[in-house]
């Protein structure tokens, strides 16, 4: 991976807007899907597909690439996004998302578009898949593969038993090349997470099963880069990053409710913006930060 | 009439008997051997399951998942995603039972290319009791798009079976039965996934009165029904289904216009089985009047295998029973 510089660092927050306005729109079109996850996630994903991933969106099968296994398949627009971004398919055609006969299905089906390492959707799955793909990457090339497999969880999904069996398999097995990457909004449908089913102390959960864990500031370029660096460096354990997000973020009336956890803009609630006006408010709001999304921690 | 394919002692008193999974474990290292592709996962039931022979053979292909089940089918759809052909095993009531949204959504909707082991399957899992006797698998398996549902009839079919799903590219699901089953075919005896075989047929000149279509390891008390018919003057014909999807139309079809009544046997609930399979098919072909044997809508419990198979219905003298009622049904 390339050293990060402040040029870089912009040109990355440039592109985590792009994201932003593309979910937007997309959501937009589709009149149906998930707003804050996707937003909170967007700073995660450029770093992902412009600066950390080794992948080439022109040839999807290289054999060499690493993986990027979406397990909370629900915030799928800002994976398409990226990848409309990326280079993968036209950025036009995010506006076809959860249409009859689009590539991009409501959650993603890996058959549909090219560049999906898997289907998902129903949650909890896809660490399992993940440690799955990593142990037939270790059959193939050893423990010293330099293929690396990135799992992104959601933090509402880890109420899901079969998360903490497969945490447990890749504690076991040792996992060198596998990094999770947790969106830790504190949101899921029905409300906040400590309400609905206590997830902390999570760092201690991880740890205890035999993950080497860091917590990092998820809208902070470098400490995404830095985590990255050093999970990779890691050669004994499976890696977890607990990425601090805020829900919706980009867009300020989106921002920390869970009420905009499954609802796309213009179906949100109404008491800040009314809906007729909420896709283009959140559209101009992206637009007068004129790229400089900059962490709340900064 | 005997089929010269099936084994010599079929009618004898001492036909020698084994478990079907064990043919499974069997077939699951001949597999490892031609394709080093293949690998295997398990639950904590190694042994029960027969999967242990590769586990030992290979270890490096071997992944111990421990009590694991919604895991192991996931883990099994990473391994395939890499280009390994996962099989893995469990008890069939934890998986397809316990897993079934983990298949359907991580393989089969998916579309990669893993193996469903479940082992004790059906009523005559025996003493263990209700709790782990599968009576609803294949129906839950069946239902699945792109799912391959195959039970062997005896140890030898799950050999070749096993055999047959590690070159077969898609999901396959397997069912074996835990207890001790006559052997009822040998080495030399045709399988291939999709294709249903005569096993007993009338004596020479005498044209079928019923068809008796039979799959897993009811396929020996079928055979036997349909023999001591043939003392008592009934013509009945005995179909070894083992694939229960894709479904062989064509013998099943061929069957009924045959027989023009049915009777199917199946370790399983009535309802959604094979029993259902060949009804669904049969009523948009063929419409033939059928029986269904197989557990009414009930548990298990604990008893023998015998005696769970007798109070459930599924005996010999229970599908003579129902051949009896088919054949009466007969317009």
């Amino acid at each position: 991976m390339e050293y990060l510089n402040d040029e870089k660092i912009k040109n990355l927050e440039l592109k985590a807007n792009d994201i932003r306005q593309t979910i937007i729109t997309m959501l937009l079109a589709a009149g149906s899907g998930h707003t804050a996850g996707p937003l909170g996630m967007a700073d995660i994903f450029a770093a992902l597909y412009f600066h950390i991933l080794r992948h080439d969106p022109k040839n999807v099968d290289w054999p060499d690439r690493d993986r990027l296994i979406l397990s909370n398949g629900h915030i799928c627009p800002v994976l398409y996004a990226s990848m409309a971004h990326a280079g993968y398919f036209p950025v036009e055609e995010c506006k076809t998302l959860r249409k009859f006969g689009s590539r991009l299905q409501g959650h993603p089906h890996r058959e549909w578009l090219p560049g999906l390492e898997t289907s998902s959707g129903p949650l909890g799955s896809g660490l399992s898949q993940a440690v799955g793909m990593a142990l037939g990457d270790r059959m193939e090339r050893g423990r010293h593969s330099n293929r690396f497999f990135y799992v992104l969880l959601g933090d509402g999904e880890l109420d899901c038993g079969q998360i903490w069996e497969a945490a447990m398999l890749a504690g076991k097995e040792k996992i060198h090349n596998l990094i999770g990457i947790v969106d830790r909004n504190n949101i899921q449908i029905d409300g906040f997470t400590e309400d609905i089913m206590p997830l902390e102390p999570l760092k201690e959960k991880w740890e205890s099963f035999g993950w080497h864990v860091q917590e990092i500031d998820g809208h902070n370029m470098v400490e995404i880069v830095n985590a990255v660096n050093e999970a990779k460096a890691y050669f004994s354990k499976p890696s977890m990053i607990i990425a601090h997000t805020i829900p919706g973020k980009g867009v300020e009336f989106t921002e920390r409710r869970f009420e905009w956890h499954g609802n796309p803009p213009g179906k949100g609630p109404t008491d800040v913006v009314p809906k007729e006006q909420q896709g283009e408010e959140a559209l101009a709001a992206l637009r007068t930060l004129e790229g400089r999304i900059k962490s709340e921690h900064e | 009439m005997n089929d010269p394919h099936l084994n010599p002692k079929l009618f004898d008193a001492d036909v020698e008997q084994a478990p079907i999974r064990k043919g499974f474990g069997e077939g699951l290292v001949e597999a490892g051997e031609q394709d080093h592709r293949v690998v295997a996962l398990c639950a904590d039931l190694t042994e029960s399951t027969t999967i242990l022979a590769f586990a030992k053979k290979f270890p490096e292909r071997y992944v111990e998942m421990g009590i694991g089940e919604q895991s192991m089918a996931s883990v099994a759809s990473g391994l395939a995603a890499m280009g390994k052909i996962p099989f893995f095993s469990s008890y069939a009531m934890f998986s397809p039972g316990r897993n079934w949204e983990q298949i359907r959504t991580t393989i089969a909707y998916n579309h990669v290319n893993a193996k469903i082991i479940g082992s004790h399957a059906g009523i005559s899992v025996g003493p263990d009791g209700g709790t782990h006797q599968a009576i609803e698998d294949m129906g839950l398996m069946r239902m699945v798009p792109r799912m391959v549902v195959i039970a062997p009839c005896d140890a030898i079919e799950a050999k070749k079976a096993t055999i047959a799903a590690a070159k077969w590219e898609g999901p396959v699901y397997i069912r074996l039965a835990r207890d001790a089953t006559a052997i009822v075919t040998t080495p030399e005896t045709p399988f291939a996934i999709g294709k249903a075989e005569i096993f007993f047929a009338p004596s020479e000149g005498k044209a079928t009165q019923v068809g008796i279509i039979a799959t897993g390891s009811l396929v020996y008390n079928a055979i036997m029904a349909a023999k001591q018919w043939e003392g008592e003057g009934v013509a009945a014909k005995v179909l070894n289904l083992p694939t229960i999807k894709p479904l062989d139309e064509e013998a099943v079809l061929a069957l009924a216009k045959e027989a023009g009544a049915i009777v199917t046997v199946e370790e399983h609930q009535r309802a959604g089985g094979m029993g259902s399979a060949v009804a669904e098919f049969l009523a948009r072909t063929q419409p033939t009047p059928q029986e269904f044997i197989g557990v009414d809508d009930k548990f298990g419990q604990s008893g023998t295998p015998a005696e769970l198979v007798e109070h459930y219905g599924m005996g010999i003298s229970a599908i003579k029973e129902a051949s009896r009622r088919a054949v009466g049904r007969k317009s």
